[in-house]
């Protein structure tokens, strides 16, 4: 699964560590995570997310 | 040591009770040649309300203007809009010293301020909540990342004043209070400063609010920023110039910047800008031993060509050069066009590491690198006066695709 960084703050979206004090569990893909989810950084919508290489 | 100090009435029930920093000149890396002031504000309603403190050392120039309008352990409120250390340093010796009922920050402001300060006991509030004061009511709107994530404006409804934090704010000392009492051009130039080095990176999130505000229905009389005089005759100046620098269109403007050991680069620089300048475009040059990184990405704001040009040192471009790309590259502007050029004596790697850091910063580079050994001739300066025709027509045809999408 890939990883997903934030555009606006750099955060990383690891699918392996999820986001757990959010509700994410591990193993849940970019593409899984619900609409309004937000970066947990800066609040950034899943919009502002691009795909690391 | 006793401080005497006054605070200014802006509106019937909101003053000024800043604190004003006439001898700051660096501002992590931004030169502020001007100083600046960190604004604090106080609603004198039935809750008394202090908007943002100011830098730690100043405190007691913010309670010195709080106690010309009122005894500071009146204040019920304090509302933290930007965590950052220069309007929050002193927030836990004023709360310790007003002993306030409560203190409002967005999500992420609540974790910053206590991350940074120690813990402090703060409530949360998001966007769309409001909390009264009396006759006024406080409405926030979170901005993350404008600039930082617990960034949130203020809207108090009856004054109509928009505490914007940092956003629209500049590095301005002064005792003038409002933006229209300034000389327009130092007002254009310091915002613009501010916008560059603060704001740049953050440009689809200005466009996101700037579009966001109109549909809040907010009548706004005066937007008062963290930083510098405020707006009120001119609202819709700064709101327009925000949008124009964030979509950064390519302007007719070029900058070339360089630095140079023995002269060679320099003597190519200056064939480039004349060429550039014969081809209709503004032209500045700028050598990087006297113009910071703060001043050249002010320029780059407004610049549709960059050419940059470095000697080889130890392998590698000149320290300077290396210190304004790092900066530059980090603040994204977009929508140029550009070259590297340089001399060398042996290696000759500024040249082409010049060119990948333009590349990465998404600089499209239109003319091939630019390159001389040792001093340039008379027929290779002619080359370096063409290159900048060149770049100046191509920049031209840029500007009217720009224009006709």
């Amino acid at each position: 699964m890939k990883k997903y960084v934030c555009d606006l703050c750099g955060y990383v979206y690891d699918p392996a560590i999820g986001d757990p004090e959010n509700g994410i569990e591990p193993g849940t893909s970019f593409e899984d995570l619900p609409d309004d989810w937000v970066c947990p950084e800066c609040g950034a919508g899943k919009e502002d997310f691009s795909p690391v290489d | 040591m006793e401080k005497y100090l006054k605070a200014v009435k802006l509106t019937d029930k909101v003053y000024w009770v800043g604190a004003v920093d006439w001898n700051m000149r660096y501002f992590h890396g931004y030169t502020t040649e001007r100083g600046t002031t960190y604004n604090a504000y106080l609603v004198m309603d039935e809750k008394i309300t202090l908007i943002d403190t100011v830098k730690k050392g100043f405190k007691d120039e913010l309670m010195a203007r709080i106690s010309s309008v009122v005894d500071p352990s009146k204040i019920e409120y304090i509302i933290s809009n930007h965590a950052e250390m220069d309007h929050s340093g002193c927030l836990p010796e004023v709360i310790e010293e007003v002993k306030p009922a409560k203190v409002y920050a967005s999500k992420n402001g609540k974790k910053n301020l206590c991350d940074q300060l120690g813990e402090m006991d703060i409530e949360v509030v998001r966007t769309g909540d409001s909390i009264t004061l009396g006759n006024n009511k406080f409405f926030f709107i979170e901005c993350p990342m404008l600039h930082w994530p617990d960034s949130m404006l203020s809207f108090l409804d009856q004054e109509k004043v928009l505490f914007s934090q940092d956003a629209f704010g500049m590095h301005l000392a002064g005792t003038k209070i409002f933006a229209d009492q300034y000389d327009p051009n130092v007002i254009e130039w310091e915002s613009k400063k501010y916008y560059a080095n603060i704001l740049m990176p953050y440009a689809p999130r200005v466009i996101k609010l700037l579009d966001e505000i109109p549909k809040l229905g907010l009548d706004i009389d005066l937007i008062a920023s963290d930083h510098g005089p405020l707006w009120r005759k001119d609202i819709n100046y700064i709101l327009d110039m925000y949008r124009e620098w964030s979509i950064m269109p390519p302007r007719k403007c070029a900058l070339v910047f360089y630095d140079t050991m023995w002269g060679s680069t320099e003597n190519m620089a200056y064939s480039i800008a004349d060429g550039l300048r014969d081809a209709g475009i503004d032209t500045e040059v700028a050598c990087l031993q006297n113009v910071d990184r703060s001043n050249i990405i002010t320029k780059i704001q407004d610049a549709g060509v960059i050419a940059v040009g470095s000697s080889t040192i130890n392998n590698n471009y000149l320290p300077t050069m290396a210190d304004v790309l790092s900066y530059s590259k980090g603040l994204k502007p977009k929508n140029k066009i550009g070259m590297a050029f340089g001399s060398y004596g042996w290696s000759g790697e500024s040249i082409k590491n010049i060119a990948a850091e333009l590349e990465e910063m998404k600089v499209e580079l239109v003319e091939d690198n630019y390159v001389v050994k040792y001093v340039p001739t008379k027929e290779q300066l002619e080359d370096g006066y063409n290159r900048g025709m060149r770049l100046g027509k191509t920049l031209l045809e840029r500007i009217a695709a720009f224009e006709a999408n």
